[in-house]
């Protein structure tokens, strides 16, 4: 015992950068699967339809009082500052940039990479996932590729529904709470907001999406030990992909934030 | 016609406990073969090796040329197609059913037509004898049918080697018997090369023209059928005839002590050699030797009583 102590210890250690490793390799699969014929067109259809049916409601809701809170919050700042006009203008920018993209990837990932890894966990606690391997079909190509960009096209559209709902839900509260003008919350949409606002929405919605069907796929295809695995399997993915969005997140951020100067500024 | 499987020096640990070490043997082209072991011995490991699903830590398997334990994972899929594999628990797909699950070899594969699908697919069900239950969901149906449907299923792209994993594990006696007739059956028919993984001794005695047993991480011993029924080799010979004396023990080998213990105890005799199963068609398969005929090449007596019946030998109870 003493003498493997060390050994176990840094081994143990350096696990997690091994997973990480392991991730980023599968994730290199992926992308080259992604150029493989025959492409599953099926399979594709039915796991969009699958994810957008399980996080559409959720998003929604979700997304009525993060719009909510958001033009409270501001709206009540932006009062002590005596810039009431351009209450609808931080809201929208706070949506579109932020909150959107941030409440479609919990959604994605709560609720559709959860299913995915839940999924693929029994298929492989079943060995279906061998089975089709040994003929010939790699599950990869077959199964993963499919549910990835299904996350990414759903994750697409539910971010411009997070808009939407969002800055509608800014709209109510400003107007009816706080006793916003309505002309002034529409007409100063556009004093600090930008179009490239609305491109990095977009693009961190795909990113994310990215992110929850590739964690899910890949902690749901590492399932191992029975029943209970497939639960540590699904919880694991949640739980990484949570952590690696807000992470990538933050880079993106930082990185728009650079690259576009803010309007006005 | 089937086709050579050529296992050299292959070894297969996890982390650092070794598995198996220096496995070599060669599974001929077209015969049954069954490979043998105590439980834990890591059989399963074996057959998942030679299919490309794990990598051996050295070695090489040679299949048409192609050593899959080092080749490209394109050429992987490629030799795959050769492979028909049962697994222990059919593996079918959940949310597909049977006839789905046996037609999706074929519909991702080929371009054959619906018509021409329905009817390989109609008749890989009829072989197994599973008509009538295509529309039901493999959740449905009982551990037994799904194996069937496993094997139909494996069957369909007319592979050239055929593997099974535990095919008569959680059967019950006659249906593993309908099974091994159906195996013998299926060999004589499409000649392919097949692998059985069992710890069954009834099906290993009767069924195989080969028998491999590992026991204690390395290959106790690969041949004839006939040979290794009329071994005297310790381990061999506890095995094939479910004895307690000998050097398998409860957990795995036996301790210096109890060894000590059973010094004095004498063997049973070895009991007759059953005859190989015959095709239900009467017709000796390509690959079937006569009964007796290794014996006689290489000058050993078998048991008194042996070649009379098929289920000579055979354990009480079993």
């Amino acid at each position: 015992m003493a003498t493997s102590a060390p050994t176990s210890l840094t081994s143990r250690a350096l696990a997690p950068v091994g997973v990480a490793g392991n991730l980023f390799a599968f994730a290199l699969d992926v992308f080259r699967g992604l150029f493989r014929r025959p492409f599953q067109l099926r399979e594709f259809i039915q796991q969009a339809w699958f994810i957008a049916s399980v996080t559409i409601v959720p998003t929604a809701l979700v997304a009525i009082p993060f719009g909510a809170v958001i033009a409270l919050q501001v709206g009540g700042l932006i009062k002590q500052f005596g810039a009431q006009s351009f209450t609808g203008s931080a809201s929208v920018l706070a949506v579109v940039q932020q909150a959107a993209p941030i409440g479609t990837a919990l959604l994605i990932a709560g609720a559709g990479g959860s299913a995915i890894a839940a999924d693929l966990g029994a298929r492989k606690i079943r060995e279906e996932l061998d089975a089709m391997m040994v003929l010939g079909i790699d599950p990869i190509q077959r199964l993963v590729v499919p549910r990835v960009l299904a996350c990414m096209l759903v994750a697409f559209f539910l971010n411009g529904m997070v808009s939407v709902v969002g800055v509608a839900g800014g709209y109510v509260f400003n107007v009816i709470l706080q006793d916003g003008t309505p002309g002034a919350y529409l007409a100063s949409f556009t004093a600090l907001a930008q179009l490239p606002d609305l491109w990095i929405g977009l693009i961190k919605a795909l990113i994310f999406g990215v992110i929850a069907a590739i964690v899910a796929s890949y902690k749901g295809m590492n399932a191992k030990g029975g029943p209970k695995g497939v639960g540590d399997a699904v919880n694991e993915s949640v739980v990484i992909t949570f952590l690696l969005l807000f992470v990538a997140n933050f880079v993106l951020s930082m990185i728009y934030l650079q690259v576009v100067p803010p309007k006005g500024g | 016609m089937g086709v050579e499987i050529k296992v050299n020096d292959l070894s297969k640990s996890f982390g650092k406990q070794l598995i198996w070490g220096d496995v070599t043997l060669t599974v001929p082209a077209g015969e049954i073969c069954v490979m043998l072991g105590p439980s834990g011995t890591g059989k399963s490991v074996f057959l998942k090796t030679l299919i490309g699903l794990l990598k051996p830590d050295k070695g090489s398997i040679i299949i048409e040329g192609t050593d899959i334990a080092s080749c490209s994972e394109r050429d992987l899929y490629e030799i795959r197609k050769l492979f028909g594999v049962l697994f222990q628990d059919g593996a079918m797909f959940g949310s597909m059913n049977l006839y789905d699950n046996v037609a999706f070899p074929l519909r991702e594969h080929t371009r054959k037509s619906e018509s021409e699908v329905r009817e390989i697919v109609m008749e890989k069900m009829d072989l197994v004898g599973l008509v009538g239950a295509e529309d039901k969901l493999p959740g449905e149906i009982s551990g037994g049918m799904r194996k069937r449907a496993g094997l139909a299923r494996a069957l369909v792209l007319d592979p050239e080697i055929v593997l099974f994993d535990e095919p008569d594990s959680g059967l019950d006696p006659v249906r593993t018997a309908f099974l091994n007739q159906l195996i013998v059956d299926l060999n004589a028919q499409i000649d392919a090369t097949f692998l059985i993984v069992t710890h069954d001794i009834n099906t290993a005695r009767t069924v195989p023209d080969n028998i491999g047993l590992l026991y204690h991480r390395h290959l106790a011993m690969f041949g004839p059928r006939e040979q290794l029924l009329s071994s005297e080799e310790p381990v061999v010979r506890q095995f094939l005839n479910a004895q307690k004396v000998g050097p398998i023990g409860m957990s795995e080998e036996k301790d210096a002590d109890e060894l000590a213990a059973e010094a004095g105890q004498e063997l049973p005799p070895l009991p007759p050699i059953p005859l190989q199963l015959d095709p239900s068609n009467g017709i000796p398969r390509r690959s079937q030797r006569p009964a007796g005929e290794w014996c006689r090449e290489h000058g050993v007596t078998p048991p008194p009583g042996s070649f009379e019946s098929s289920n000579a030998g055979l354990a009480p109870g079993a």
